[in-house]
């Protein structure tokens, strides 16, 4: 596999110009380490924010959804009151399906508190009702007062009200996400800006040296932009890899899609952190580029 | 080559060169002498646009230097070997890297045998591999040299160029001085040492300047 171009260009050109610098410094292991610290929390940066993409999308589309309604009436009219509900769904516009939870679904959905042997007919649980919303949706307001005519003991639970601000939560979450990312980004650019200010002035006599026999500031700065930009590549290469290694470690998701088992890549997102270390090497690139120019500006 | 005409050249806390006017003729020999301070180095510093008169013109190549970009001031010194008293180099470098220096900066690729009859010329063959902080105060002054001729420049400055050596290493500087004068490159070398002048007055027609009261004027017979 060949390298793409404009790195292999960077790589070619700079090689001779990056000759002309001593090859230590503290500034090289600053570099490297920064990148590769930074790219390792930007991989879980990643990983928190398209698992929340993935939470949010997912309670978004529940919320849009379904809704329930809940019946509690005598038991004698419990059965007379649901088909009245079923026949007011049926002609409510915007809703696209209704149908009544048999006790089956019922104790299925209560078997996690009171276990599997739940005698229903024993216990005043309200008969569940789950309708679909169409497109356009349903008119949440006027359905609660046709209820309240037809079947005074039925309540809609919308899920509006504990749905939404996980969603919104979430969406938040993500949008986090990348805000950190952006942030993990400027950091990165400015601990490399250090880096490569201080090298630059630790290495004055190199350019008054490379100054006085012709050498342009492109040269003098492509020398630093190639060591630099070299040693994020590398050390995002170690964090991004590192950072897999650690997200391929967390938990599984499980079956109920818990948050924090679910933090983790799924499909092509597990391509992501491969973007990181290029993406790390052109925040060197431009930002040792732009400081050896300005630095190259201020050195007599 | 290199002209003058009324420049000045202000440090902050005074003017320190005044009302320079002179011009350095292609194939020219010209010494500069005066006093410790008294601002040979700056004259020098204007010559090869490292500095900027703070008054008057300074041409180089037939080009104003402040009409000189960044790009262009470094290409302006590829045609200008430059060597300084305290001569640098790039210490992680061998010598011969070193003086390949200019060409390497400039994208040329030089011959290595024509590097090793330069390293030879100036006496240094044998320290090719050497690196820099090994060498004599001598032989850095002659690699120094090396340096600022593998370009072929048209204008050679030595600042003191014999300031660390002794007296046979000077003489020895000043023959390979000569002889690229006598190869036609402009030569102008800033000295306090009047015996090297008297010396080199015997074998080429040097002309003598003198830096006194911040102006730059030609020097009498009373060398």
């Amino acid at each position: 596999m060949s390298l793409p171009a404009p790195l292999r260009r960077l790589i070619d050109a700079g090689r001779q110009a990056d000759r002309v610098v001593p090859p230590s410094g503290h500034t090289a292991w600053l570099t490297t380490f920064t990148a590769g610290a930074m790219t390792f929390l930007c991989v879980f940066a990643l990983a928190l924010s398209l698992a929340s993409g993935r939470l949010a999308s997912r309670w978004s589309d529940a919320l849009a959804r379904t809704a329930t309604i809940r019946l509690s009436a005598p038991p004698e009219q419990v059965e007379v009151q649901t088909e009245a509900i079923l026949a007011l769904l049926a002609t409510t516009p915007g809703i696209a399906s209704a149908r009544a939870l048999s006790d089956d679904e019922a104790r299925a959905l209560l078997e996690p508190w009171f276990g599997p042997d739940l005698p229903l007919e024993a216990l005043p649980i309200p008969r569940l009702i789950e309708l679909v919303e169409g497109d356009p949706g349903y008119d949440g307001e006027g359905l609660r007062q046709r209820l309240a005519a037809e079947a005074p003991g039925a309540v809609l639970d919308d899920h509006t009200r504990w749905r939404r601000p996980l969603a919104e939560a979430a969406g938040r979450l993500r949008l986090l996400g990348w805000l950190s990312i952006a942030l993990i980004g400027a950091t990165m650019a400015a601990m490399i800006t250090l880096a490569a200010n201080a090298a630059l002035a630790a290495n004055a006599q190199v350019i008054r040296v490379l100054r006085l026999v012709g050498a342009r500031d492109s040269y003098i700065a492509r020398a630093f932009v190639r060591r630099f930009t070299l040693r994020a590549l590398g050390g995002s290469a170690a964090g991004a890899a590192l950072g897999l290694i650690g997200v391929a470690l967390l938990p599984r998701a499980d079956a109920a899609g818990g948050f924090l088992t679910g933090l983790g890549f799924t499909g092509f997102g597990w391509l992501w952190p491969f973007v990181l270390p290029p993406l790390a090497a052109v925040v060197a690139f431009a930002a040792t580029r732009r400081a050896a120019f300005r630095k190259l500006r201020e050195l007599p | 080559m290199i002209a003058f005409e009324n420049a000045a050249y202000n440090y902050g806390g005074g003017e320190l060169l005044s009302e320079v006017s002179l011009r350095l003729a292609p194939g020219s020999f010209h010494f500069l002498t005066g006093p410790s301070g008294a601002g040979k180095t700056t004259f020098l510093k204007l010559a090869y646009a490292e500095l900027m008169p703070t008054s008057g013109h300074v041409t180089i190549f037939d080009r104003e230097v402040r009409s000189l970009s960044r790009d262009d001031i470094a290409r302006t010194r590829r045609r200008i070997g430059v060597v300084h008293q305290d001569v640098q180099f790039l210490d992680h470098l061998p010598l011969a890297a070193n003086v390949q220096l200019p060409l390497t900066v400039s994208g040329k690729t030089g011959d290595t045998r024509d590097l090793t009859d330069l390293l030879t010329w100036v006496g240094l063959g044998h320290l090719a591999d050497a690196r820099p902080p090994s060498l004599s105060g001598g032989e850095r002054q002659r690699a120094a040299l090396a340096r600022a001729i593998i370009m072929g420049p048209d204008v050679i400055l030595a600042d003191e160029p014999t300031g660390n050596v002794d007296w046979e290493m000077s003489l020895r500087l000043l023959a390979l001085l000569v002889e690229l004068n006598r190869m036609g490159k402009t030569i102008l070398v800033a000295t306090h040492d009047l015996n090297l002048i008297r010396q080199a007055k015997n074998q080429v027609p040097a002309r003598v300047l003198r830096i006194s009261k911040r102006r730059i004027q030609l020097a009498g017979a009373d060398l």
